[in-house]
């Protein structure tokens, strides 16, 4: 685990940049995340996040895919467009959140 | 960019530029329940991970993308050691449609959708169903007949042809 300084908050990452701690993450750290992985945050990218923030305490793992569309209510293909790529993972990324590890 | 990193900020390698042109098929060619599942997962998998991903229905697999069947596919006992249940069992009356019941209930419990809603999934995420032409033509179907995102109904050459380069799945 690393200590690296990003806004002038430390934060605790893993070997592939994640946050390790949930209690580290802030809105101005989700921006310049985005930022590094090429991504601005829009009020659609930040209602997929901050779901993503409330589910995780309570459902213990990070949401994947098909829980953010059903149950934020953002369809599929939108995520696909918000986060190209690879939504799932750079979402978390972003929401400072381990990668998903369900499988649907 | 108000940053000022102590140690390098590792950013991850989300590996867009590494799953560019990376492709897979999966060929379907089972109609059980529990067969049907694998290839709508790794589909699913796969798409996530940026990689394009084509399905090809075939044979019994086509059960999976016919609109009158697609929502009732079968799970038996009969012939699945796996089960670990006697064989004879399995030909009762009734236990296809326990184990069926069972596992459409194992299956939504751990939030997987069920195969409609799977296919539907998969496209949003950008996936390609096409079905077997020879299979349509054998049990007399046509585009009507099944599930609205499919493509097409193409001969097995046409599908080699799309997936030229890919990885492929026979399931």
């Amino acid at each position: 685990m690393t200590v690296v300084t990003v806004a002038d908050t430390q934060i605790h990452v893993d070997a592939e940049g994640f946050l390790t701690e949930y209690g580290e993450w802030t809105e101005e750290l989700a921006v310049q995340l985005a930022e590094r992985i090429g991504i601005q945050l829009t009020d659609e990218h930040w209602k997929a996040i901050q779901f993503l923030r409330a589910d995780f305490p309570s459902h213990g793992e990070t949401a994947t895919l098909r829980r953010v569309s059903t149950l934020a209510g953002i369809p599929i293909k939108q995520l696909f467009v918000l986060f190209p790529g690879k939504p799932a993972k750079k979402m978390a990324y972003v929401a400072g959140l381990p990668k998903p590890r369900g499988c649907v | 960019m108000t940053t000022t990193d102590s140690t390098p900020l590792v950013v991850p390698d989300f590996g867009d530029e590494a799953t560019e042109g990376r492709k897979l098929a999966i060929i379907c060619s089972k109609g059980n329940l529990d067969m049907a599942y694998p290839g709508l997962i790794l589909a699913n998998a796969a798409l996530g991970e940026g990689v394009e991903t084509h399905l090809f229905f075939t044979f019994w697999g086509f059960d999976m993308i016919t609109k009158s069947r697609m929502h009732d596919l079968k799970f038996t006992m009969l012939g699945n050691t796996a089960t670990h249940m006697p064989q004879g069992l399995g030909g009762l009356p009734g236990m296809t449609a326990m184990a069926t019941h069972q596992m459409k209930k194992q299956i939504h419990d751990i939030g997987v959708p069920d195969v409609p809603e799977f296919l539907e999934q998969i496209v949003a995420s950008g996936g390609h169903l096409w079905a077997c032409r020879m299979s349509a033509d054998m049990m007399h179907l046509d585009e009507s007949d099944l599930y609205e995102d499919v493509e097409g109904i193409i001969s097995a050459a046409d599908f080699i042809e799309k997936t030229e380069g890919a990885q492929l799945l026979f399931i």
